[in-house]
């Protein structure tokens, strides 16, 4: 499947701020045999002073700005071409949950794509015994661990209630399962919480989302917006399955991946400093545009 | 073997001395003997006046209170400060033993630089499996955001710390690494300095090794590491976590003696890729930081986005190969406890050689048989977290000793280490040496009693292999208690002697390896520095000005004996504009600006006199003790006379003392633009036609020049007197015009005053009403007029700040 992505930010300061530094992770990258980026095209407005692109720890694109004069308002466009070939997993092959363990042991690596970066707690995301015990519960004996980790990503589904006014970026999410709402990056950090908790790495995922309008009407332009889902290890022969608690699937092809890490704190699509005074106010415009 | 006994071993003082059997001694062999490398030192300690013993102690505590040294506990006052607990004897080793110990830790140096560039490069140590991956991947000292970095200058570690203790057969071993920010250098100067007053004897003082050699060292290797621009040198500075840190002291006190900014994050910024200090003269490049914050605080956009203290982009200039951080970012993660467990096998892995100088026995719970061993000795075992990165005798109530929790809650340690294996380690609770200390108690006053010890040790990397500092600092531990444990609670410091048989050249006599003398300019001042400078003069002599006035009250108020009168009247409502409530004998605002000029001066400490900043000290507490005695009236008045003298002492302290470079520049600037405010604002109030009488004479007693007027115009006082002699006059230097004089000279001076041979937008500001003030007449001295005043030295003030202060 192929899309258009188009993301567009606006980032505005009460007073005009002194050297702002900006770190972008909005970019889609190639990731074997899950996506293909066949263009894409970040730029700013004012031009920054300084531009730097890199790639972090865990394979993400990364864009560092700077502004030397002051600004009062800083806009940023992205647009990409991504051919996504993921698609919903076949057959449940993976090792049952209690050869887990062993399993990550045997994995003796750093690389981002280890398993043991996502079992301890990172800083948004880390067992709790309330979400731990949920996790239990849903749990079958002899589940596989991919079975685990649909069944807890469902079990998510069914308890919480997406409420967009409910929580803000900064709500831990002990507090959003406690109150059991929501937006999607809370309900991928319960998720992760809940897996690690017991013994399946969970990692975060940051990306886009095609949404489908009300049948009969026209696509609204804009109206999308960024997405979370939750990236999930099942065992060394089936590896890492994406499943999203918020629409209750695995990821497949309606799915654009920005970045992978622990959690939020390592895929942030913008951090921003900056010195002098005043808030800062932010809008935000996405479009996944189907080109198939 | 019948061992000799010689008197000194009789000695009363040393009678109650008896090292725990099964414990090695500092002082005495196994055999009871005393050892050769202290006996000089105990020869003439013994033979002291038992009287004069205290005394001396007493000299080094008093060298320490007055240099300020003290040591901060996080309590709820952030700014608590506690004295420095100093264990007056020194702990003595000879130089040959030293040596030995240098060597051991010398070859753990380079195999700690070689695990942290395998865990910040190939990763090796894991995919062989001589490093279980959760104890890396789970770390939070481990950062992502530097793996595959190359450092600057090719390595990681450049200043390192050992914690060692002694076995009971004699031989060394190390209690833990420290290389996240290792601290104490400072602490080992300070230490060094009390016991020079307490044994102030050429013998054998001339027989310790210095401690300069290193600073040197230290300092040549910091400016290596930073290296140059195509423009001249880059810096290298200090980066501090701030006041409310407890090495804040310590960092000072190290700056002043490397001669090096101290610098917050706040002081930095990123720009093309390079990390630089903001100065008054504008950013200046910085090519090393000796940090002393924890590395995930350095920078928020990449590592701890909750840091407050950090500079965003940091790490871009790291990774960029522009900025050496001593040491390297994550080098934390080699603090981790676990990490013992493995360190003998990698280092035969990566070296070939077995451990010189083993580390204490460590058993990681995440394997089945280490597991099993724990459990089966945790009578002789401290059970603590696998992740923590502080020495083990820092220990926590999670911790197991001995087979009991510290917190008594949990219960049982075999299920314990079941359910937690992993995040767990056991380490063998060692037996440390003792060593004498003394103790002030029984009829003699006091004796010497063996108490057990560690000691750091600290190592620098240089172009010539790793330097060790010839000393370093010994933490003394609770007497009658030799396990670690012994440490954590009200330990003392003490310093450490290594001695050489023949006596020891002066070190900072010695010839620098480079050509000998040279001349530092001193680095460009920090912004921050330069705002925290300026608003200390103008806030000390908000002060003054305040306190002048509160004593006129007072003063007016004894002779009337009522607050019921014009003139009284009209200064408490002066004073009440200015936040002042008169009622209160020492008001709440004048501790509020005392306070406010203490805090500058806090932040301030490493480029002002010790001197300085105690007398700015002691004014507040001053002023703050007599606010449970001051009584209104001629109290008061006597009150306020104490706190003048005070201040002027402080005010006496810097003009005559304070070199005169920007920071003093920008001092001033603060007291001359503060004080030629005040004046405006004093003489719109007192030498209005509605004033009642004897509001002129008021006027010119606040502003200290009630002799001068009397020999200048040996008349009274009438509102032209007063005008000419506090405004116009160019040689009073409580003068609007003498001070608008000063600030000309001062400003001129700051960088960037003329801008292509002309005056630049500062001094435009303040030129055209200095020559006006150079010539009018008192009468043209209207209200208006000082308002205007006020209102151009506002305008002046604003620019100095854009320009200079941010």
């Amino acid at each position: 499947m192929r899309y258009e992505v188009k993301l567009k930010l606006t980032y505005s300061y009460d007073a005009p701020t002194d050297h702002a530094r900006n770190l972008l992770r909005v970019l889609p990258s190639d990731i074997l045999g899950v996506q293909r980026v066949t263009s894409r095209l970040l730029n700013f407005d004012p031009p920054p002073s300084e531009r730097r692109d890199a790639v972090d720890f865990f394979g993400n694109a990364m864009t560092s700005v700077v502004w030397h004069e002051p600004l009062a308002e800083i806009g940023l466009e992205l647009v990409a071409q991504v051919d996504r070939t993921s698609a919903q997993p076949g057959l449940d092959l993976s090792s049952p949950l209690g050869e887990l363990p062993a399993e990550i042991a045997q994995m003796r690596s750093l690389g981002p794509d280890a398993p043991h970066h996502y079992l301890a707690a990172s800083r948004r995301a880390g067992p709790t015994p309330e979400m731990t015990a949920f996790a239990q519960a849903v749990l079958q004996p002899g589940v596989t661990a991919r079975a685990a980790i649909e069944a807890v990503g469902r079990a998510l589904h069914r308890e919480m209630k997406f409420d967009a006014e409910a929580t803000d970026v900064d709500t831990p999410a002990a507090e959003a399962f406690a109150n059991r709402h929501g937006v999607c990056q809370d309900f991928s950090h319960i998720m992760i919480s809940c897996l690690r908790g017991v013994g399946i790495p969970a990692a975060y995922v940051s990306g886009f989302l095609r949404t489908y309008p009300p049948p009969g009407q026209p696509r609204l332009e804009g109206a999308d917006a960024m997405h979370a889902w939750v990236r999930a290890w099942a065992g060394a022969e089936t590896g890492w399955v994406e499943f999203d608690p918020t629409n209750d699937q695995f990821a497949g092809d309606d799915y654009i991946t920005v970045g992978y890490g622990r959690d939020y704190d390592d895929v942030p699509p913008l951090r921003g400093a900056m010195r002098g005074a005043g808030g800062q106010e932010s809008a935000q415009a996405v479009d996944v545009i189907p080109l198939d | 073997m019948q061992s000799p006994v010689s008197p000194l071993e009789q000695h009363p003082l040393l009678a109650g001395y008896a090292p725990s059997p099964g414990v090695a001694d500092e002082l005495f062999d196994g055999n009871g003997v005393m050892r050769p490398v202290w006996r000089p030192f105990v020869e003439k300690f013994l033979r002291l006046d038992p009287a004069e013993i205290p005394q001396r102690f007493e000299r080094g505590d008093q060298y320490l209170r007055d240099a300020g040294v003290y040591y901060r506990q996080y309590t709820n006052d952030v700014l608590a400060e506690r004295e420095w607990p100093l264990s007056h004897i020194p702990v003595i080793l000879h130089e040959n033993e030293w040596a030995g110990i240098c060597a051991g830790l010398s070859q753990r140096a380079d195999l700690l630089e070689a695990v942290m560039a395998d865990l910040y490069g190939p990763g090796r140590l894991v995919s062989d499996g001589h490093l279980p991956p959760e104890l890396i991947a789970g770390n939070r000292h481990w950062l992502r955001p530097m793996v595959g970095v190359a450092p600057r200058g090719g390595h990681y570690l450049h200043l390192l710390a050992f914690e060692i203790g002694r076995s009971p057969d004699g031989s060394w071993f190390v209690l833990g690494d420290r290389t996240q920010a290792p601290s104490g250098a400072g602490f080992a100067l300070e230490n060094r300095m009390a016991t020079g007053r307490i044994f102030p004897e050429s013998f054998p003082r001339d027989h310790i090794h210095k401690l300069a050699v290193f600073f040197n060292e230290f300092r040549r290797a910091l400016e290596n590491l930073a290296g140059r621009t195509m423009e001249g040198a880059r810096r290298a500075a200090i980066l501090t976590p701030g006041p409310a840190n407890d090495g804040y002291y310590e960092h000072t006190y190290i700056a002043r003696y490397l001669g090096l900014s101290l610098l917050e994050g706040e002081d930095l910024l990123v720009q093309n890729g390079e990390a630089m200090v903001r100065t008054i003269e504008g950013p200046q490049p910085l090519g090393a930081l000796w940090r002393r914050m924890d590395a995930g605080f350095v920078d928020p956009l990449e590592l701890d986005p909750a840091s407050q203290i950090g500079t965003p982009g940091l790490m871009e200039a790291v990774r960029l190969g522009n900025l050496a951080m001593v040491n390297a970012l994550g080098a934390g993660v080699l603090e981790t406890r676990a990490l013992m467990a493995f360190l003998p096998q990698i280092s035969k892995v990566l070296t070939g050689a077995p451990l010189a100088m083993p580390n204490i026995a460590t058993w990681w719970c995440g394997g089945a048989a280490e597991r099993a061993h724990v459990r089966a000795n945790a009578e002789q075992m401290m059970i603590g977290p696998a992740m923590a990165v502080n020495l083990p005798f820092d220990i926590d109530a999670a911790t197991a000793l001995g087979g009991q929790f510290r917190s008594g809650a949990q219960a049982s340690i075999s299920d314990w280490l079941e359910s937690e294996g992993g995040a767990l380690v056991g380490q063998e609770a060692v037996t440390l040496s003792t060593t004498p200390a003394w103790r002030a108690d029984g009829e003699a006053g006091g004796s010497v009693r063996p108490c057990p010890m560690t000691v750091r040790v600290f190592a620098l990397r240089t172009a010539q292999g790793w330097r060790f500092m010839k000393g370093g600092y010994a933490r003394i531990g609770q007497e009658g208690d030799a396990t670690a444990l012994a440490m954590q609670r009200g330990g003392a410091v003490a310093d450490v002697w290594i001695v050489s048989d023949k006596p020891v050249p002066p070190a900072s006599l010695a010839p620098r390896p480079d050509g000998g003398f040279r001349r530092t300019i001193p680095g460009t001042l920090p912004a921050r520095a330069a705002d925290n400078l300026y608003w200390l003069g103008r806030y000390v002599e908000r002060c003054e000005d305040a306190i002048r006035l509160i004593r006129a009250y007072h003063l007016r108020l004894a002779a009337t004996g009522t607050p019921e009168d014009e003139r009284l009247e009209r200064l408490a409502a002066f004073l009440e504009a200015n936040g002042v409530d008169i009622d209160q004998p020492v008001p709440d605002a004048l501790l509020a600006r005392l306070d406010a000029a203490r805090a500058c001066a806090s932040k301030v400490r490493d480029r002002f006199s010790t001197d300085g900043w105690l007398a700015l000290k002691d004014l507040a507490k001053t002023a703050h003790q007599m606010t449970a005695t001051a009584r209104s009236g001629d109290d008061a008045a006597r009150a306020m006379g104490v706190l003048l003298r005070k201040i002027t002492g402080f005010s006496g302290l810097v003009h005559e003392n304070m070199y005169r470079f920007e920071g003093w520049r920008f001092l001033s600037v603060g007291r001359a633009l503060e004080r030629a405010d005040a004046l405006a604002a004093l003489l719109i109030k007192f030498t209005d036609e509605a004033a009642p009488e004897g509001s002129l004479d008021i006027a010119v007693e606040v502003a200290d020049s009630v002799i001068t007027h009397q020999r200048r115009y040996r008349v009274q006082t009438n509102r032209d007197t007063v005008l000419d002699l506090l405004v116009l006059d160019a040689d009073n230097p409580r003068a609007v015009l003498f001070l608008l004089n000063s600030l000309k000279h001062l400003l001129e001076a700051l960088p960037r005053a003329e801008v292509a041979g002309r005056p630049g937008e500062i001094l435009r500001a303040l030129l055209p009403l200095r020559t006006k003030l150079s010539v009018i007449d008192p009468e043209a001295v209207t209200p208006e007029l000082l308002r205007e005043i006020r209102s151009d030295l506002y305008a002046l003030s604003d620019l100095i700040s854009q320009h200079y202060l941010r």
